[in-house]
């Protein structure tokens, strides 16, 4: 048998632990080979280490025979490899639809219209997702999800196809269909290796080939048969379990479980009448009622989708009921309830702790949250943390745990209060077996000791098994509830499953639209097979660059808001910052300290106060008041007049004057200076003229001073021009650092790393939109400029909009960067904001010209786009200058570009570390 | 009792968040410490090394003399430049100002013909061109009265005025560069942390989480207002110790616990205004769209950049409602000029009923949204 991966002396390790521990392994080509453990023993890293997206740290991987650590073996083997990472649509977008997810796979690999349009069609066919072909990924249920996953990575026919748990949290029915759609693609495709992670002994047992691994180590390997052999056992649980070493066996029994006995009265612990939850036209669950008893273990199954979640949201209060009415403890459910909340503990699906807080820290945030006494919270931690196995991640990050151990951290959260009742949404989705039963085990025990309330959801049959009643659920509805044993008697079959798929499959022939299409395997898919190979890998692809271009742009088109903020805040940024900014300095408080009350000193005053500088506020009466008034800031100017001023003036004795000047803000003060001294002067030079003193000349020459370009001295038309560079440099840059930055914080970096998109092409796709947004912008702000704020372009409209062109990429590059060593959406808002506004605000001449700055400040506006294109929007705003005149800007802006993008590609990383 | 601790503990989950985030301390550190370093040393509006040239077609003594007068700090040594090249240097933005001396210039003031000297200024350059205007014409005034009469001034004036800059009297922009910039990041700060606090909650799927614990939307709000308001508090605090009065050496004539009396106020409505928008907004780049345009009025509209006085009357008084305009002037009051509490009361009254009103505005629309979600 030739071999698909060859794994020789592989380690590799998340600090001090050791996920992959020096292991040696051979898989097999073109069969179904799985890697069945329990959690967290490295089966994960593993994959991601076949598939070329984590960077190998030590021994070898050799995968389509060459070495996965060459660059050049993976961008050639990329196309041929499909990876689906683990949790529910880790690798799709939210916001676009299905058949858009798809699309963009398939454009990454280099496939005409036509082609994704058929092989598409085909594929959502055969997993029964046509009727939802235009519902956004988000409002899909996780089986759903993962379905389209599958879809995404198999639109490029590959020849290995590595899924991590790609079922885990699927309900049986779609659980079943995905593998068939797996055989079905096998079928057609004799050779394509697929590498399977699952926690699922009973799918494992149809696999071909099995490894099972523990705590980095591989175990045994082998076909099911063969290791059921091996162990003596006739199931491959029970094999498992074998295998496992001495100390992890010990303990492990056949859970039983014990009838319920003190069957208590009183009120139900939860009711349900008549629920109803609508969204919008969509019935998401329809008239449901139940009733649970205290101490009680109820069931809940059903499809993904059902309405399974959205009920126990609306019992938990998250989630106002449409219709009907849910009681807790003999209390209507209200969401300011918190007594009740206290008595209740809440697992939702979707892994909701704190990831950037240790698993110890998790415990304790809650455990004080919910008020546990102080003494007994360390107690009751350790308890937990035994109780969960959770010892050695005690430290770890609640975001790098393995996805079993975060459940089990979930659980122990939910039940860290030591609730009466217990909502659970698929708790025990991705953990392996031995676990689940040990979770199961207290699960009873709290049931049956402590009179606990469970309300839980499964897709496990043999959970569902344990269960006092069950109900099924499906398409909002509950088809039918009771005690397991009597469900399956009801419909006359061997097992629940059995059971549960005739319940389904006779609510789905009553209403067609969802689940029909299963079983049939359409002859035009196997046309697509055959369909000519049009991937093409390594080097630069515009189509992979227009593709990342295309999908960004659809994102930011589902998200109408930000696209209106983009919009709509240049806009009113123009108009609040061109009218509001203002450098003159004008109004500025003023009060005299007049000693003498003269005529004299009155017209003196007057001089000033008559002045559109100056507004003359109360008389200063003493020298504390003069002082008081000047600390507060309510005067920028006091003029201090000594009594005897008139007098001494008459008598010709020069009398002093004294103004003191507010010079906390300098430059007002400088203004102010001049102001005073300028009127000053002007009011010796009409005294001179009144009392005609011959002595008195008038100056030796005339200084004739000519403001060029903004004769009338609007501050409006030199802050126009500045404020347009301004937006144009912060506004795309903040959008298109998160652009990035967000695919980091929500997983779908993934797609860079498994499919043959270069970084370059992922850069500049991501790039081109908001490219075009900030055109955009510049051609409105242009208009409103020209039209609305009657600012004139003197100089030439190709000049500047050419400038504005080279300014905008420039300026999304310096996004780019900031995303390339960002790795969370605040720190890239925080740092763009921080690495534009001062720079462009203080160093790129908008008050101060470029050429008056120092040191740092000095180096900071030359390096700096915006100092260029400052110049360039006022010169050719005001000074109707051109191209020719300002050409060395324009070099200079465009300078910028290849710089920016080398350095952001040198810092984007293609592998996870 | 239960509130508190709920608050407290909420709030130390904050903390512990932003720990995790490296970068995010990088940049925190780096905004506090050399960004107010570059903003006080680079800002300064006053005239400073303006770029001058000179046309000198006179070649006399005078105009010799008159280039001379122009050195630093205020202007940069003067060019000298063609008649020609004029139009084409001040278009390209070269020169801030080009002073042309006629020929015959110093002939013509010695037989009292009156010539006229010109000085071209480039009004885009706001502040810069005109205080510079008004220096220059003093300085060529004073040269010529210097040169023809031998001495400077001896014209005796009839009143004398003493201008006196108070609070600052060497006029020392760095100092009010650097504590304005304080202001600015604290604004930014605050608002970015809680907003992005509250936004993250929301895609991770944790604020459901929160919910059906025993906890109300009061102490998670105010858990996050604490938290990064103390972040924030913490740094702006050391900045001033260390860069503005350590780097800088700046006099401050105030208390400096009082300063951060009023910071501690400013804090309440920004990081209210964090959370509005952060409730506004539903993903990330919504909230980094919405701090942009609310950010920007707030600081460069605050007085802290241009004289509050200045602008125009209306929106004069729409920044009254912005907490920034009143932290400015408390700042400026307490720090340059030592005002104490009695001075300033008003303005902290101000901050404070801002920031009650941001926050119940903020309470209610966060209520109302998880309500509804």
């Amino acid at each position: 048998m030739t071999s698909v991966a060859q794994i020789t002396h592989l380690t590799h390790r998340y600090g001090a632990s050791f996920a992959v521990d020096n292991v040696d392994l051979e898989i097999p080509a073109g069969c179904m080979a799985g890697l069945i453990g329990p959690d967290g023993v490295g089966k994960s890293t593993l994959l991601a280490l076949i598939s070329g997206v984590r960077k190998i740290q030590q021994g070898t991987v050799q995968v389509l025979d060459g070495d996965m650590r060459s660059s050049r073996h993976r961008t050639k083997v990329c196309p041929r490899i499909a990876y689906m990472p683990q949790g529910l649509g880790k690798n799709l977008y939210m916001t676009l639809s299905v058949f858009e997810n798809i699309d963009f796979f398939g454009r990454l690999f280099g496939q005409g219209r036509e082609e994704r349009e058929q092989r598409i069609a085909d594929l959502l066919q055969s997993t029964g997702l046509s009727p939802f072909r235009d519902r956004p990924a988000g409002k899909l249920s996780g089986g759903m999800k993962q379905k389209l996953g599958l879809c995404c990575a198999l639109i490029h026919d590959p020849d290995l196809l590595i899924l991590d748990e790609p079922t885990t949290g699927v309900d049986p029915l779609a659980r079943r269909q995905f593998w068939q759609l797996i055989d079905r693609i096998r079928s057609r495709q004799q050779d394509m290796s697929v590498i399977v992670a699952t926690a699922y002994m009973e799918e494992a047992e149809s696999f071909d080939w099995l490894v099972a691994m523990d705590a980095g180590k591989v175990l045994a390997t082998g076909s099911p048969a063969e290791l059921m052999t091996q162990t003596a056992t006739d199931n491959l649980d029970a094999a498992f379990i074998q295998l496992l070493p001495e100390e992890k066996r010990r303990g492990h029994k056949d859970l039983i479980v014990p009838p319920r006995v003190n069957v208590s009265g009183g009120p139900p612990a939860i009711k349900a009448e008549g629920l109803t939850m609508r969204f919008g036209d969509f019935t998401a669950v329809d008239n449901v009622s139940f009733e649970i008893e205290p101490g009680e273990i109820f069931g809940f199954l059903g499809s993904n989708g059902c309405g399974k979640t959205t009920t126990m949201k609306m019992l938990t209060g998250l989630l106002p009921a449409s219709e009907g009415e849910a009681a807790l403890f003999g209390h209507v459910v209200d969401a300011n309830d918190l007594e009740t909340r206290k008595r209740v503990g809440f697992m939702s699906q979707a892994f909701s702790l704190y990831g950037e807080l240790t698993v110890h820290q998790n415990l304790l945030l809650h455990a004080r949250l919910f008020h546990l006494p102080r003494e007994k919270i360390s107690g009751r931690i350790s308890e937990l943390i035994e109780r969960f196995k959770l010892d050695e991640y005690i430290d770890a990050l609640a975001s790098e745990l393995p996805l079993g151990i975060r459940q089990r951290l979930s659980l122990a959260v939910a039940m860290i209060h030591q609730p009466e009742m217990l909502i659970l949404d698929e708790p025990t989705s991705g953990v392996d077996p031995v676990a689940r039963d040990e979770f199961w085990e207290l699960l009873i025990d709290i049931s049956r000791n402590q009179n606990v309330t469970i309300f839980v959801s499964t897709h496990f049959m043999n959970e569902a098994e344990r269960c006092d009643r069950i109900s099924l659920m499906h398409a909002g509805k509950v088809l039918a509830s009771d005690t397991p044993a009597a469900l399956v008697e009801a419909r006359g079959v061997e097992t629940l499953e059995a059971a549960f798929i005739a319940y389904l499959e006779e609510a789905a022939s009553e209403n067609k639209t969802s689940v029909t299409s299963t079983n049939e395997i359409t002859e035009s898919s196997a046309v697509s097979a055959n369909s000519q190979k049009s991937q093409q890998s390594g080097v630069f692809s515009l189509q992979r660059l227009i593709a990342y271009a295309h999908h960004e742009s659809l994102q930011i088109l589902r998200d109408p808001i930000r696209l209106a903020f983009a919009l709509l805040g240049t806009v009113i940024l123009l108009f609040v910052l061109g009218y509001g900014i203002s450098t003159d300095v004008e109004n500025v408080a003023f009060a005299a300290y007049d000693q003498d009350h003269s005529p004299e000193s009155r017209a003196y005053i007057q001089n000033i106060a008559g002045s559109r500088y100056f507004i003359e506020r109360p008389a200063i009466l003493n020298q504390d008041e003069m002082n008081r008034r000047m600390q507060s800031g309510e005067l920028g100017l006091a003029l201090e007049v000594p009594s005897g001023f008139g007098k001494d003036l008459k008598r010709g004795h020069t009398p002093e004057l004294a103004a003191w000047i507010d010079a906390a803000m300098p430059s007002r003060a400088e203004s102010v200076y001049g102001y005073v001294q300028g009127m000053h002067a002007e009011y010796l030079a009409s005294l001179a003229r009144e009392s005609s003193a011959p002595s008195v000349k008038n100056t030796m020459a005339a200084i004739e001073v000519r403001y060029r370009y903004n004769q009338d001295y609007k501050s409006l038309y030199a802050m126009v021009p500045a404020t347009i560079a301004l937006l144009l440099v912060m506004i795309p840059a903040v959008l298109t650092a998160l652009g990035v930055v967000r695919e980091k914080e929500l997983g779908s970096i993934t797609n860079l790393y498994a499919t043959p998109a270069t970084r370059l092409e992922f850069l500049l796709g991501k790039q081109l939109p908001y490219v075009a947004i900030g055109m955009f912008n510049f051609f409105t702000l242009l208009i409103l400029a020209v039209y609305i704020l009657d600012v004139p372009l003197k100089g030439s409209l190709l000049a500047i909009s050419l400038g504005a062109l080279l300014y905008v990429i420039a300026t999304t590059g310096l996004g780019l960067l900031m995303s390339s060593f960002t790795r969370t959406q605040i720190a890239a808002i925080f740092g763009t904001l921080l690495g534009t506004m001062l720079p462009a605000i203080s160093f790129s001449g908008m008050n101060t010209p470029v050429s008056s700055l120092e040191g740092g400040a000095a180096l900071m506006g030359k390096l700096y786009p915006t100092s260029y294109f400052m110049t360039i929007s006022r010169g050719i705003f005001t000074k109707a200058v051109g191209f020719v005149d300002l050409y060395s800007d324009f070099f200079a802006l465009a300078a910028f570009i290849p710089v920016l993008t080398i350095a952001s590609l040198l810092l984007l990383k293609k592998q996870d570390i | 009792m239960r509130h508190i601790a709920n608050i407290f503990n909420l709030g130390v989950k904050e903390l512990r968040s932003l720990y995790r985030d490296p970068v995010l301390l990088i940049f925190i550190f780096f905004a506090f410490s050399f960004m107010i370093y570059a903003a006080a040393k680079g800002m300064s509006q006053e005239l400073n090394n303006a770029s001058i040239a000179v046309v000198d077609e006179d070649r006399s003594a005078l105009s010799k003399q008159i280039i001379n007068s122009f050195y630093g700090p205020y202007f940069k040594t003067p060019e000298l430049i063609q008649f020609r090249d004029v139009d084409k240097q001040m278009d390209a933005g070269n020169y801030t100002f080009v002073l042309d001396i006629p020929s015959n210039f110093q002939r013509d003031v010695m037989a009292g013909k009156h010539p006229a000297i010109q000085v071209n200024v480039d009004a885009t350059m706001m502040s810069q061109a005109f205080t510079g205007a008004g220096y220059i014409q003093n300085i060529i005034n004073g040269e010529i009265n210097e040169f023809s009469q031998g001495i400077r001034g001896s014209k005796a004036e009839s009143i004398k005025l003493t201008s006196r800059y108070k609070f600052n009297p060497t006029l020392n922009s760095t100092w009010f560069g650097g504590v304005m910039e304080i202001s600015n990041m604290v604004t930014m700060l605050s608002i970015v942390l809680s907003g992005a606090a509250l936004i993250r909650e929301r895609e991770r799927g944790t604020l459901e989480h929160l919910l059906v614990m025993p906890l109300t939307s009061l102490e998670i709000m105010l858990s996050k207002v604490w938290a990064m308001g103390l972040v924030v508090l913490l740094a702006a605090g050391l900045s001033l110790r260390f860069v503005v009065q350590g780097v800088l050496e700046m006099p401050i004539a105030g208390s400096v616990p009082l300063y951060m009396l009023g910071m501690a106020l400013l804090l309440f409505s920004t990081t209210s205004l964090g959370i509005f928008l952060g409730t506004v907004a539903r993903t990330m780049p919504q909230l980094g769209l919405l701090i942009i345009l609310v950010f920007m009025p707030l600081q460069l509209l605050s007085g802290g950049s241009t004289p509050y006085e200045s602008m125009p009357q209306i929106v004069q008084s729409l920044m009254l409602a912005a907490p920034t305009t009143h932290f400015v002037s408390i700042a400026q009051a307490i720090l340059y000029r030592g005002a104490g509490f009695d001075v300033v009361w008003p303005a902290f009254l101000a901050l404070a009923g801002i920031g009650l009103v941001f926050f119940i505005a903020a309470l209610l629309l966060f209520r109302k949204s998880l309500a509804s979600a």
